[in-house]
């Protein structure tokens, strides 16, 4: 267990040398957000409420979605795709822990330190700029806090499985790009899965994604009663369970067929 | 003549190294093509809530978007210089650009394009038409010779703007991430520029002007009398912005000092 924190701490100390590359970061996004708060304005136009959500929860909304998505972004798909194409994956087979098991503790380190110097203050920038609503309620904030970990954990899962199919498909770029592409339209970064039509709500339903921007965003935005809430949590963690098998089992069948050349 | 003689020889050489990696070019269409659907998808979903935008209607946004995506296409395949700073000055290979018998910009152009983004005009083109033919707008003989000049305009724009940045490199040796923050601005340009306050109309129309690549030069084709005179503005806007860019990098190319060894 020690040298799996270990590695967290690593990742966050590196993360930390490069730091200034996160002040540009936290503009890029909030341009973005701006992006979408003046879309979301003009769509509600004189109206008071969509699907239940008003303007000012629609730019909350907005806001959360993308400084969450920091922190629970990264490329560990693409450095795994890297490791493997350059064959480094040999050496890492051969240490002693669990490579994916390193990955995914990489990856939080890097969630940890954007936490602190990207979600955390890029929110309170951006909550000057754009009238946003904030919840006094300390349930909203714990359920908030537990439901964001578990999106952090399905994201990176869904990570690994992209990073894994490079064993079979050599050169995956395209579908990392194309993964990247689907996750911000179906995990609701972009609209909120109430706003799709029923027919494609109910597909949805049965995809792990909207677990992993829709579900904390609504929570934080307290558009969700605390029942929902919790029953989407519960729905988010039996994703975190489910999709271990995938992962395992094609996990298996790389590590039997993969081929180092030279090194 | 010889400049277009060195540009499709290029082109020649460019085809023959694609198709060697044929399922890998087929994914990057794939994944092309997701992309540009997954904003359309947004239309769709957001005018299931709303009959009006701003004032505009659904097939106007969907067109506007339509026509975005052709300059843009147009951009993305020969104005490939977001890595500028570390592939040209950093590891030096400006050195080489420098030594070849055709301008260094023009140069960098061929080495660099993706020929591949080219397709990302025929999506925009089949939205252009879904959306006119739902719109009922009657092409006159004037609009393809028009369509072509605010394409090209706009491509301008965008290239002008894109080559400016890149010439901020001659000057401070840091890396920048401009480059990745303008192609998020450039995404205002999308979307009609009446939604926005007026200080980023502003800006989008004179400092950064994005918004003649998308919203004003569609708008002459949907009929839009009240912005007229900005959409005829496109072609200018393109040559003025293109022109001082060149003239910046011609100063940045004297001030190379080139990167050791």
């Amino acid at each position: 267990m020690d040298k799996y924190l270990e590695m967290i701490r690593i990742r966050f100390l590196m993360m930390l040398a490069y730091r200034t590359n996160y002040y540009t970061g936290i503009l890029i996004y909030s341009i973005n957000i701006g992006a979408y708060y003046f879309l979301w304005s003009a769509i509600y136009g004189e109206k008071d409420a969509i699907e239940g959500m008003s303007v000012i929860h629609m730019s909350t909304y907005v806001a959360i979605a993308w400084m969450a998505r920091a922190f629970y972004f990264n490329n560990i798909d693409r450095e795994m795709a890297a490791e493997i194409k350059e064959g480094k994956v040999a050496v890492e087979l051969i240490r002693p822990y669990n490579y994916l098991g390193m990955k995914t503790m990489q990856g939080l380190g890097e969630g940890i330190f954007r936490l602190f110097f990207f979600s955390v203050p890029g929110m309170v920038i951006v909550s000057f700029i754009f009238p946003l609503q904030f919840s006094a309620d300390a349930a909203t904030w714990l359920l908030f806090v537990l439901s964001i970990v578990l999106s952090f954990f399905i994201n990176i899962q869904i990570n690994l499985l992209t990073g894994i199919t490079t064993f079979f498909l050599f050169n995956n770029t395209g579908l990392i790009r194309a993964k990247r592409v689907v996750i911000d339209l179906f995990s609701g970064l972009l609209i909120p899965i109430s706003f799709f039509p029923t027919w494609a709500q109910d597909v949805l339903k049965f995809l792990p994604f909207q677990g992993i921007s829709y579900v904390p965003s609504m929570i934080f935005t307290n558009s969700f009663s605390n029942n929902e809430a919790v029953q989407a949590i519960i729905l988010q963690g039996i994703w975190v369970l489910i999709l271990i098998i995938p992962i395992q089992i094609l996990w298996i069948i790389a590590k039997k067929q993969l081929i180092i050349q030279g090194g | 003549m010889f400049y277009i003689k060195i540009f499709f020889q290029y082109v020649a050489q460019y085809m023959k190294t694609r198709m060697q990696y044929r399922a890998d070019l087929f994914v990057e269409f794939i994944s092309d093509l997701l992309f540009q659907a997954v904003n359309l998808i947004f239309i769709l979903v957001v005018f299931g809530h709303t009959n009006l935008l701003g004032g505009w209607t659904r097939d106007e946004i969907i067109f506007i978007y339509g026509f975005f995506l052709v300059p843009y296409a147009l951009f993305s395949s020969f104005f490939n210089i977001w890595d500028f700073n570390e592939r040209y000055i950093v590891k030096g290979e400006l050195d080489r650009i420098l030594t070849r018998p055709i301008h260094s910009l023009f140069q960098m152009v061929l080495e660099r394009m993706e020929l591949e983004s080219l397709f990302g005009a025929l999506t925009g083109i089949a939205v252009m038409v879904y959306a006119g033919m739902s719109l009922g707008l009657v092409i006159s003989w004037a609009d393809p010779l028009l369509f072509l000049l605010f394409v090209i305009g706009g491509m301008l724009v965008y290239g002008g703007i894109f080559v400016m940045i890149a010439c901020i490199s001659f000057w401070a040796d840091a890396r920048t991430s401009i480059m990745p923050m303008m192609y998020n601005i450039g995404n205002y340009g999308r979307y009609p520029v009446d939604i926005y306050n007026s200080v980023i109309r502003f800006i989008l129309t004179w400092v950064l002007p994005f918004a003649f690549v998308g919203v004003y030069p569609a708008a002459y084709f949907l009929g839009k009398e009240e912005w007229l005179l900005y959409s005829f503005l496109t072609p200018v806007m393109g040559i003025i912005f293109f022109g001082i860019s060149i003239l910046i990098w011609n100063s940045g190319v004297k001030r190379y000092r080139g990167a050791g060894n």
